[in-house]
Order: structure tokens, then sequence, then C-alpha cells
């Protein structure tokens, strides 16, 4: 899926899951594991997924829902 | 209103709103299921907090945005600090770290906000009500 490379590219070596939640192609939920959280705040964990996508989310990406973790 | 004026709005609701909550809706009737459930979490913590429905003026979601760094709605701050948006608080609401953030009692039972029905077909712009 192309919202799965896009965190993948971004965040080397993270793990990530994404289940598009209505079939539609714009409500999407993902979870990612990634070293890179490690010290972040949860804000900034999000964040970063966020910097991903810029204008995307709000945009075709109507709702992006983000479960971050560190491995 | 100019831009200038809806972002000093904003940021003095941030600054006198100990718990000021961004929202699609108002919270007894959010707009959307993320707002209702950021609401409902707030709601089953029994704290008193301040909301701002952003859905009368796109440009009160822009500056926000504009001023969090943050790109979706809804949005909560905590003493002038944006906490998250609803992953966050729900997330925090379950460990029981918002509750201790608000000085609230930790919820008793878990929380299982009602489904919300997302409006799935409609762009952006429409989701502004015209009334």
């Amino acid at each position: 899926m192309e919202l799965q490379k896009k965190i993948e590219s971004a965040l080397p070596g993270a793990e990530v899951t994404v289940e598009d939640l209505t079939g539609g192609g714009d409500h999407f939920r993902a979870e990612i594991v990634s070293d890179r959280f490690e010290g972040l705040s949860r804000i900034q964990q999000h964040k970063l997924v966020y910097d991903v996508f810029g204008d995307e989310i709000g945009g075709a990406i109507h709702a992006l829902s983000i479960k971050t973790s560190c491995p | 209103m100019t831009n200038d004026e809806i972002r000093s709005f904003i940021e003095n609701a941030i600054k006198e709103n100990k718990v000021m909550l961004f929202m699609k809706g108002v919270p007894n009737q959010p707009a959307c299921g993320f707002s209702a459930r950021t609401a409902g979490a707030l709601n089953a913590l029994g704290v008193q907090y301040a909301a701002l429905d952003i859905l009368p003026d796109p440009r009160i979601r822009e500056e926000l945005s504009g001023l969090s760094g943050w790109p979706t709605i809804p949005q909560l701050f905590v003493d002038g600090e944006l906490v998250g948006g609803s992953d966050i608080v729900i997330e925090m609401f379950e460990s029981g770290e918002l509750a201790e953030l608000l000085g609230a009692e930790p919820p008793e039972q878990p929380f299982e906000p009602e489904p919300q029905p997302e409006p799935v077909q409609r762009g952006i712009g429409l989701e502004n009500r015209l009334d």
C-alpha cells in the first residue's frame, strides 16, 4: 500500500501496518513501531508521521489514526 | 474577522482555559467521530473544559494548525500546551495519564465510546456547515 511504503521510506527500519478503515482510500489507521520514536513524546512521534504526508492530511487523506511505539 | 483576529482569539482561548478543546461540532453534538471520542474522554473524567467548534469558518482550522503545527482536528490543549489529537488523548485516557494530567479521578471502567459514523463521502471543503 502506498501509505505504508511512504512511512517505511521516511522511517527506515520501521514496522508499519496500515489499515484502510472504510475501503474508500481516505480513512486509514496506521500502527508504526520504530526506534526513531525513542525518547520522543507522543506529540513528537505523531508529528514525525504527519510530516511524511504534509498537506495530504485533511486533503486526500481525510483521516489518519496513528498508534506509535518503540520496538 | 481578519485572520490575525482569528489567530489571537485562538491564542487567548488556549491561554485562558486550562483545558481547551478544538473540535468539529460541540461536545453535546460532535460532528466527527474523532472529536466525539475526545470530548467523550474528557466528559468521562468529569473535568471542566472549554470547547471551540472549528467548523463555522475554515480559517479557524488553518490558523489553529499554523499555530500548533498539528494538522488534524481535534486538538486538546492543557495549560497552554498541545497534548494531542484523538489517538493520543484516548491512549492517555486508557493508561490513566490523562486523569493524572488533569488532576481527575482515574476512570473506573475502560472507555468504550459509542461508535460514530464518519462522513465518509464528503471532501474536506464540504464539511463546513453553512448555517
